[in-house]
């Protein structure tokens, strides 16, 4: 047995230091499909629990939409359950053109390639592209997928401050000699929910000769006026080089993701990136589904409309309340509580009064950033929202923030 | 030496801290070790220290280790003459 008692040792002590540090993650068990109420079995053992959902990414509410289930039944029926091959080899059936074709149109973009996940998307596009005659220059809260492209390309690296402009042009400076310069940014960013100046940032490429790179995957389906992404908030659709955003979120939550952009980026993906290469293709059934998404968002911004409204809704809630969010207009709103235990304490309390919000604290975001994330979806109805307010109201007044400024709250809690 | 020193410190609070990153650095600071400068942002202390000093760092020199601490920066530049 190669797996033996020294070696298991060194595993459960690394287990239990994670344990000690207070961010060992725990699934909850979720019976019943996402939905804004799911039931869930937490802990595991206990008896379910009906709760209102404030963390899914399903945004428009589609991941349990009658119309999409129907569509990836029928993709099962005629198309089958799996390829058993990747996409190049046998792997490629037309419902995967007609996504591709869909994506690239709703995108407003020159072409997309479908891969199994963003975070493939993500490691693949940067190596396939970029050389180290080349560089990446990163906003600095980019998501960790990114991060982790950008370690598997041969490129420079470069950051700039988050979301600062004059930092960012400063880099374009230092690096004007590289063959290609390539800006890198989330689009809305899934823990601040605040959304990148892309009007500026192009801007400044087209300044620079620089081409811009967009994760935009908290974002695609529903920020923008008919739901674009954040290229349409911003007014520059058909000026970003390269996008990668997700099916896994609003698009219904499934799997897959997809790079879209220039036509020749499209296909250097198609030529060499790895996650596409050696990855199998995403299954007829989650494709199906997903050209039934497109159908939905592309002939209607009905949901996207009263995702607006919702959070619109909730900001002012939780503001009226006393409890400090950060500003901005996504459907992302994090509640600012600053000391970890305390979002976890919160998170606690949400849940024994049927709320289901996740508390994030350090490493996930800064030290002395802790907070409960909230999500907002189309499929909350505005009692859904009534009640998480109460919620979050008594939780408020149990732990006594409310009306509190930072500082207070610090000082009653710690960092 | 403590002029360089103090160059770079300004150079890395002034590049690498928010405006409300309120933590103090010093000369023993570990930046990298740290996670004050990551990685992929070593590069602009090491293209400030060229420019500024007007010399050329190889890569096998610019380690995370060279570049950890102010006081191991002033160490690595003391070997190009700078101090």
């Amino acid at each position: 047995m190669a797996f033996s008692q020294d070696i298991r040792a060194i595993y459960q002590k690394e287990l239990e230091t994670i344990r000690e540090s207070g961010i060992f993650k725990e699934e909850r068990i979720i019976c019943a499909p996402q939905s804004s109420e799911i039931e869930v079995e937490f802990p595991v053992g206990s008896s379910h629990k009906k709760v209102i959902n404030m963390c899914a990414n399903n945004y428009l509410g589609l991941s349990s939409h009658p119309d999409v289930v129907e569509a990836a039944r029928k993709g099962l029926e005629h198309r089958g359950y799996g390829m058993s091959s990747v996409r190049f080899i046998c792997g490629t059936q037309d419902i995967h053109k007609e996504l591709e074709k869909k994506l690239t149109a709703f995108l407003g973009t020159e072409d997309t390639i479908l891969f199994p996940s963003c975070m493939d998307a993500n490691a693949g596009v940067f190596e396939a592209v970029l050389t180290p005659e080349d560089v990446m220059i990163s906003d600095r809260l980019v998501h960790a997928s990114i991060v982790d492209g950008m370690r598997l390309c041969k490129a420079q690296t470069d950051t700039f401050k988050h979301s600062d402009m004059g930092h960012l042009e400063e880099k374009l400076q230092l690096h004007q000699k590289a063959r290609v310069k390539l800006i890198i940014t989330d689009g809305s960013f899934s823990m601040d929910g605040d959304l990148a100046k892309l009007d500026k940032i192009v801007e400044l490429a087209e300044k620079y000769n620089a081409m811009v790179f967009v994760d935009d995957s908290h974002a695609t389906g529903f920020i923008g006026k008919t739901g674009r992404g954040t290229h349409e908030h911003c007014g520059v659709v058909g000026k970003i080089d390269i996008i990668t955003t997700t099916l896994g979120k609003a698009l219904g939550g499934a799997s897959g993701g997809c790079v879209s952009g220039r036509r020749e980026i499209v296909e250097m993906c198609r030529q060499k990136a790895r996650p596409y290469l050696f990855s199998n293709t995403i299954p007829p059934v989650v494709v199906s589904g997903a050209n039934r998404v497109l159908d939905i968002i592309s002939k209607t911004t009905e949901r996207r409309d009263k995702l607006e409204k919702n959070t619109e809704f909730w900001r002012k809630g939780l503001t009226e309340a006393g409890l400090i969010i950060k500003e901005g207009e996504t459907p992302i709103v994090p509640v600012m509580l600053f000391n970890a235990k305390l979002s976890q304490d919160f998170s606690r309390e949400l849940y024994e009064h049927g709320i289901y919000a996740v508390g994030f604290f350090f490493p996930v975001v800064p030290k002395g950033q802790a907070r409960i994330r909230t999500q907002l979806s189309a499929a909350h109805e505005r009692h859904h929202l009534e009640k998480a307010l109460e919620a979050f109201t008594r939780a408020g007044k149990k732990f006594d923030i409310l009306h509190k400024t930072k500082q207070e709250i610090i000082d009653k809690f710690g960092m | 030496m403590s002029d360089v020193k103090n160059v770079v410190l300004n150079y890395v609070k002034k590049e690498y801290l928010e405006e409300d990153d309120d933590r103090e650095i010093t000369f023993e600071t570990p930046l990298i070790s740290g996670g004050i400068v990551d990685s992929f942002s070593m590069v602009s202390l090491l293209v400030f220290l060229e420019n500024k000093y007007n010399i050329k760092i190889p890569p096998d020199e610019a380690t995370p280790e060279a570049f950890d601490t102010v006081n191991n920066i002033a160490v690595l530049l003391k070997r190009y003459k700078v101090e």
